[in-house]
């Protein structure tokens, strides 16, 4: 087995260190050594989307980062979106739309979608739909998805 | 209808939103237990090949591998022939699909498996496993593995002819016919006959979810899974007679599950993931990686198929013949029997003849995928339509109403039909908005298409209890794969008179819940909310008796409306008489178990604008339509979201998808890069028109909604194509260069 790295960096807003192989991806590291299972695996190769998180606010898919990279920078994950009991606006927007079927891609589209408005406070349809392209989804034909995230728009402008 | 519901129509947020929008929902991989190890499977490299011998010592050396696995390991099958719900099927069949014994019949086939302590050690592992193969030539279509002189898969495989054993070896597992009146004669009368031919390519189901299997061998015997399922009680019953166990020496908890579609009905890596932990001592977690699950794990059959219909000057059909021949990938079992009763089930046409070829290749052995069998078929059927109505001056949507089947028509298999809503959904189709719309550019066309899938009934159990603050626990055991906690959950809810929100639904393991049939078939909101609703009527008569009780009267005399038990003048609230069950004799749990008949069938349509590129051969959804008959929509939010998930699936099954092989059977583009479903930039929002005509067999008129919208949208976009390039396809997907090479030919 290759030696272990010791790797310092930031998980949804609290210092968080771990030990990893050089070879581990940042996905592995986040649900195999931290239990952050919330970022899912869909492909491992960067297509699906579905380990969406961000590094240092820029939207990764974290199996196409390696856990040691992931030293001295911040990530977002899933996990921590919500404030605290208080869901997000996209979240709620997301069961009030019923933009989930299965469910197992709703963390990478709302991390992708956090990550737009918190940079667009106006996203067109167009611009969502651009912004999203990256995750797929094979539920819902994205229709109620592009919704929920137009409503979340609108209620974060508020 | 003038029904008038309280909870089922509304939209409540399903119980388990909170959850999945968080990341704290637990699916198929992301268990976690003390001491687990990881596992890989080994895949065939070679479509077919004689595997002469398989040394894993190299493998087991490795550090840290604390298992190998290959079919030795697996108890013989003998000449066993089992039913695990999919019709009687041999279990070497069953068993060879898991690990292949003797010959490995498609490129990825499993061949040995391997747990050590990490994914990569395990992975290291694999790839030390010594196989070695005499490779075989292969055949990876159905014309060709019927060919006389084609590669055959099983040398044990005799041809059924119209249900009898012939003695010939064949590829062509079964071959059977639907007949009604006489297709010869109705053909005599038509004015018009079109006959054209297909071929669709094989496509998956695309779940984002791979694969999982966590197993536990215990010391005390018991075999424990842990895996995201369209059905806990099949895996029980599979992986328990894979392993020749009895089934209660299985249990099967289902984790939140990442999409099926029907593919998550077979078992891959149970039983593998089994051996591992017996011969380890530990659990064993197998997670397929997106190249196995393209490689492995049953995708949609690939068919070639003939279909030949006969008009009548006004548009009368008069006969119809169908050839189906479906590729059933390594085993037997392509779902050409549920495409040969679907392939002229929107129409009442009084002589049909349908021939279906089971054909087995050498691709993956195939597997279910909504509403599997019938969209290759109604590709092939509403492009000839559409080619008639243009023939006779007709428009497709009246020439289809003119058709349409109805209440009393009978199916080329057989049965008739009930109350059904072929006609109010082409009627939605011409009332449309859309279908009104200008097109509103150059280049575009419009194209529209019915299908119809029969839904399945299948047994469900339920169990209800109330608690003491008013709400209920109602425990199920159907996987949830879209919302089907609230939808059985939000039926109990309508007879007990208390909201949605009251309701908390659970789907257990198989030690926990009566036996329930896979969530597959659109049956989930029809079955177990079937079931849910008996267990309701059973809290609600013990409740009845509870109140007679506190008012000394007769149960018969207690009526309950609205969430409200009232006799002789006296009235309690559901909540107020369940903080009562204590002391009017204890706990109250109703129980509802239901194998329905009954089943009501589902009809879709689509209305499809399409923009092809002349240059490209590209074509754009501009704009879609998806109309269904649902019978009744429990949560018409969730009834949406099938109907526009099913019709994205079926787009992309139109302009993109296949198994791109090359002639070695490999295939090209095992990536979900280059197996290009559509992602959010590719669509349009996706229109939906829900009708409800009410299945009769239900008591809310359910009929199922999962299935029926896939069915017409290559068809529909195939006759859009035609409106705005002028080229007929008959070949799935129409991807840019069929489209070009069709220009150009004309």
């Amino acid at each position: 087995m290759e030696r272990k790295v010791h790797v310092q960096t930031t998980i949804n807003g609290e210092a968080a260190e771990f030990l990893c192989e050089p070879r581990q991806s940042l996905l592995e590291c986040l649900r195999e050594i931290l239990s952050l299972t919330g970022t899912k695996e869909g492909c491992n190769d960067g297509n699906c989307g579905a380990c969406t998180v961000t590094m240092d606010g820029r939207i990764v898919t974290s199996c196409l980062v390696l856990g040691v990279e992931a030293q001295g920078s911040e990530i977002t994950t899933i996990e921590g979106v919500a404030r605290g009991n208080e869901l997000h606006p996209l979240q709620k927007a997301f069961l009030e739309e019923a933009a989930l079927q299965c469910g197992i891609c709703t963390p990478g589209f709302i991390v992708a979608a956090k990550t737009l408005l918190d940079q667009e406070p106006h996203p067109t349809e167009e611009r969502i739909r651009w912004w999203l392209a990256n995750n797929l989804c094979r539920c819902t034909g994205y229709d109620k998805i592009v919704k929920a995230v137009q409503k979340a728009a609108a209620e974060v402008n508020q | 209808m003038s029904t008038q519901y309280n909870v089922i129509g509304t939209r409540p947020i399903r119980h388990d939103g909170a959850d999945k929008v968080t990341g704290r929902a637990l699916y198929g991989a992301d268990i976690q237990l003390a001491g687990l190890l990881h596992g890989a499977i080994l895949r065939s490299p070679h479509a077919h090949a004689r595997i002469k011998r398989i040394d894993t010592s190299k493998a087991e050396a490795l550090a840290g591998v604390k298992a190998v696995a290959t079919a030795a390991d697996l108890p013989e099958s003998g000449e066993k022939i089992v039913d695990l719900g999919e019709g009687a099927t041999p279990l070497s069949y069953i068993r060879g699909n898991v690990l292949a014994s003797g010959k490995a019949l498609y490129r990825g086939h499993a061949i040995a498996g391997v747990a050590a302590t990490s994914q990569h050690i395990a992975e290291e592992a694999a790839g030390l496993i010594e196989v070695e193969y005499e490779v075989l030539p292969c055949a990876l279509t159905a014309p060709d593995a019927m060919r006389d002189g084609a590669p055959i898969l099983h040398e044990d495989l005799h041809t059924k002819e119209f249900g009898e054993t012939t003695g010939k070896v064949s590829n062509v597992a079964d071959h059977f016919r639907f007949q009604i009146g006489n297709a010869e004669q109705g053909f005599e009368e038509a004015d018009l006959i079109v006959e054209r031919e297909f071929h669709t390519a094989t496509v998956h189901q695309g779940y984002i979810e791979p694969q999982n299997a966590t197993v536990l061998w215990n010391n005390d015997g018991r075999v424990q899974v842990w895996t995201s399922t369209q059905g806990s009680f099949a895996v029980r019953d599979t992986t328990a007679c894979i392993l020749d166990l009895p089934v209660a020496q299985v249990k099967v908890t289902p984790m939140e599950i990442g999409g099926g579609f029907g593919g998550k009905i077979p078992v891959y890596l149970e039983p593998v993931a089994a051996v591992l932990s017996k011969k380890s001592g530990r659990p064993v977690k197998i997670v397929m990686s997106r190249k196995d699950v393209f490689e492995g794990t049953g995708p949609t059959p690939g068919s070639f198929i003939r279909v030949k219909i006969g008009a009548k000057r006004d548009g009368t059909f008069t006969a119809a013949q169908g050839y189906l021949a479906y590729e059933a990938g390594a085993y037997p079992g392509a779902m050409v029997g549920p495409g040969a009763m679907c392939v002229f089930a929107a129409y009442d046409i009084p002589n049909v003849t349908v021939d279906g070829f089971d054909v087995v290749v050498n691709k993956p052995s195939t597997a279910a995928y909504r509403a599997p069998g019938a969209t290759n078929a109604a590709f092939a059927t509403e492009t000839v339509v559409d080619e008639i109505a243009e023939k006779l001056g007709i428009d497709p949507v009246d020439l289809r109403l003119k058709n349409a089947a109805k209440e009393g028509t009978k199916r080329a298999d057989g049965p008739k039909y009930r109350r059904i809503g072929c006609v109010e959904v082409l009627e939605a189709i011409k009332a449309s908005a859309h279908y009104n719309a200008p097109l509103g550019g150059p280049n575009r066309g419009r194209g529209v298409g019915i299908g119809f899938w029969f839904n399945a009934g299948l047994p469900s159990s339920c169990t209800i209890s109330v608690n003491a603050d008013g709400s209920v626990n109602l425990v199920e055991g159907s996987t949830d794969i879209g919302g089907t906690r609230t939808s059985i959950a939000m039926q109990a809810a309508e007879v007990l008179g208390i909201t949605a929100e009251q309701v908390h639904p659970s789907v257990v393991d198989t030690d926990s819940v009566g036996f329930t049939g896979v969530t597959g078939g659109s049956r989930t909101t029809f079955a177990t909310g079937w079931a849910a609703y008996e267990a309701a009527q059973d809290v609600m008569r013990q409740m009845k008796e509870r109140a007679a009780k506190l008012w000394e009267t007769d149960a018969s005399e207690v009526k309950a409306e609205g969430g409200v038990f009232s006799a002789n003048g006296k009235r309690m609230t559901f909540a107020e008489l369940a903080a009562r069950i204590g002391e009017t004799g204890g706990p109250i749990v109703g129980r509802g178990a239901v194998n329905p008949r009954g089943v009501g069938g589902s009809f879709s349509g689509v209305i499809a604008d399409v923009e092809v590129d002349p240059e490209t051969g590209k074509t754009q959804i501009v704009r879609f339509t998806s109309i269904q008959d649902v019978g009744k929509a429990i949560h018409p939010a969730y009834v949406e979201g099938q109907m526009q998930g099913g019709s994205v699936q079926g787009i992309g099954w139109a302009l993109n998808e296949e198994y791109y092989m090359d002639e070695s059977g490999t295939m090209r583009n095992s990536s979900l890069l280059d197996y290009r479903m559509p992602t959010t930039l590719d669509l349009p929002m996706i229109e939906t028109i829900i009708v409800e005509v009410p299945n009769p067999g239900h008591p809310f008129g359910v009929r199922g909604v999962g299935e029926a919208n896939i069915v017409p949208p290559p068809g529909a976009i195939a006759n859009a194509i035609y409106r705005a390039a002028g080229v007929r396809l008959r070949t799935l997907p129409m991807k840019p260069s069929t489209v070009m090479e069709a220009i150009w030919a004309k």
